[in-house]
């Protein structure tokens, strides 16, 4: 049951990016780019998002388990790191390039776009270099 | 500087919507799995070789098979939107490579700090949002209207 559920999430939250519009990346460019004609949508998705999103967290926040007895793990929500500010940098800076972040790629690669093949493959290298290279050498 | 609005493609109802749809899958995983919907943390979770467990491995494919076959299943009711994509090869590889370094590095993109950690209030998502639609902003502006690429 709760593998179905997964599955059943992964698919709606995939329906959901289609639906908002945020699954074309000329959209997103038309968000970001403020000195252009500027397209608010993504303002509006952030918005449904957080509203609905905020009932489920609200609904776990002094559980330690879900109803399949598994430990729900969140992460910490105010430790502030020179990674967590130069990693989303980074990651901005793609995501402005492309107009792809991981979640519409992933759904347009599903809907055949070559682009978003190579944007995926590129992506996962560099959470490679990033996980083995990149914090094996600070070590 | 003026914000013109693009109000052709302004798409408010239909965006709230699929944001809706978003929030309700994030919603779904925290309460019947306890995990965040953060797509890169799925992702490279999934393909991180050390340390991750077969256990671990099952929810985040499940989840990833369910986001990409979304295209699929859209297309069995309507005529999948198209997707617009003007990047030429290497900016996709730069792109790409910046996504998946900055991703990891940051903790989360879009979905797992934009959507789930500022939906549980978290201080942190807050400076990482904030962080990334600035270089977002800042990359955009550069590319299209001071060095004109598009």
């Amino acid at each position: 049951m709760k593998n179905i559920i997964t599955l059943l999430a992964g698919l709606i939250f995939g329906l959901g990016l289609i639906i908002s519009g945020m699954t074309n990346p000329a959209k997103v460019i038309g968000f970001l780019d403020i000195a252009g004609l500027w397209d608010p949508s993504l303002m509006f998705v952030m918005l449904g998002g957080i509203s609905v999103a905020f009932v489920g967290f609200k609904f776990v926040q002094n559980k330690s388990q879900t109803i399949f007895d598994e430990a729900i793990h969140l992460p910490g929500t105010t430790h502030i790191s020179k990674e967590l500010v130069i990693g989303s940098l980074l990651f901005g800076a793609g995501w402005g390039l492309a107009g792809f972040c991981p979640g519409p790629a992933l759904v347009a690669m599903g809907a055949g776009y070559k682009e978003a093949v190579i944007f995926v493959m590129t992506m996962m290298v560099g959470m490679y270099i990033h996980d083995h290279l990149f914090k094996a050498c600070k070590k | 500087m003026q914000l013109i609005i693009n109000w052709q493609n302004f798409t408010p109802a239909p965006s709230l919507l699929g944001g809706m749809f978003i929030g309700l899958a994030a919603a779904l995983l925290v309460v019947f799995r306890g995990k965040i919907a953060g797509i890169s943390g799925i992702l490279g979770g999934l393909i991180d070789t050390d340390g991750s467990a077969k256990s671990h491995r099952l929810w985040r494919g499940l989840f990833l098979i369910g986001l990409v076959s979304s295209s699929f299943v859209y297309q069995l009711f309507a005529p999948l939107p198209e997707s617009n994509i003007s990047a030429s090869l290497g900016t996709l590889i730069i792109a790409g490579l910046l996504v998946g370094f900055g991703t990891r590095m940051g903790s989360g993109c879009t979905s797992g700090h934009g959507i789930c950690g500022l939906s549980r209030l978290s201080l942190r998502s807050l400076i990482a949002t904030i962080s990334f639609m600035f270089s977002g902003f800042v990359v955009c502006y550069l590319f299209l209207h001071v060095l004109r690429i598009s």
